[in-house]
């Protein structure tokens, strides 16, 4: 159990973000371009630097409470997937902030 | 206090580019601040449980050394670049029409 330690978090963080679009239709998983070419752009940027802070050591990982899977780059899966997860419930939360509050959509894309 | 020079530069382009590079800021907007402050404390929460079963460690000369719930200080700054900066771009799509509703 404990190699999914790392992992545990980005499915807490899934589930955290994930019934809102169940249960207020937020329709963002529907939107997959829109959301995968926000997505990825941001997380490749972020990557480049995880690669870089690995490669000089700033930051480490107990590779016992990871999966075990080193991607390109000297990056472990669950540091690919936290760049998909985590930007993917940022944009579940305000849309579904805005599906609460749709008067909050005002001055959405500039209208 | 590299982690801590990248942050805050991170920070600080994440902010000028939603300010001045983007035609619709989403630092102006109830929405962004309201979605902002629920994230925040699901980011102290999973940044607590993988910092302090060591999942993730810092070098000391890396970080000023300054933590909140267990996390560096720096992480703050890193966690609203990103999610100022993919929430800018989802406006920015469907500011040009892409997959609004």
């Amino acid at each position: 159990m404990k190699q999914w330690s790392y992992m545990g978090m980005l499915i807490f963080t899934l589930c955290g973000s994930g019934w809102l679009e169940i249960v207020l239709k937020t329709g963002v998983l529907r939107r997959i371009k829109r959301a995968a070419l926000s997505i990825l752009p941001i997380s490749t940027l972020f990557l480049i630097w995880d690669a870089y802070a690995i490669s000089k050591g700033h930051w480490f990982f107990d590779r016992e409470q990871m999966l075990g899977i080193v991607g390109p780059l000297n990056i472990p899966l669950e540091e690919y997937l936290f760049f998909i997860v985590v930007p993917l419930a940022a944009i579940l939360t305000i849309e579904g902030v805005t599906t609460v509050k749709p008067h909050w959509r005002k001055g959405e894309f500039g209208e | 206090m590299i982690y801590s020079d990248i942050a805050i530069a991170a920070f600080g382009v994440a902010v000028m580019v939603d300010l001045f590079v983007f035609k619709n800021s989403m630092l102006t907007r109830a929405a962004f601040w309201t979605s902002y402050a629920i994230i925040l404390p699901f980011q102290l929460l999973t940044n607590w449980w993988l910092t302090s079963r060591n999942i993730v460690m810092y070098s000391p000369e890396a970080i000023i050394g300054v933590r909140i719930c267990s996390a560096p200080v720096e992480d703050l700054l890193f966690g609203f670049a990103l999610v100022l900066s993919v929430m800018g771009m989802w406006e920015f799509w469907g500011r040009r029409g892409m997959q609004r509703h």
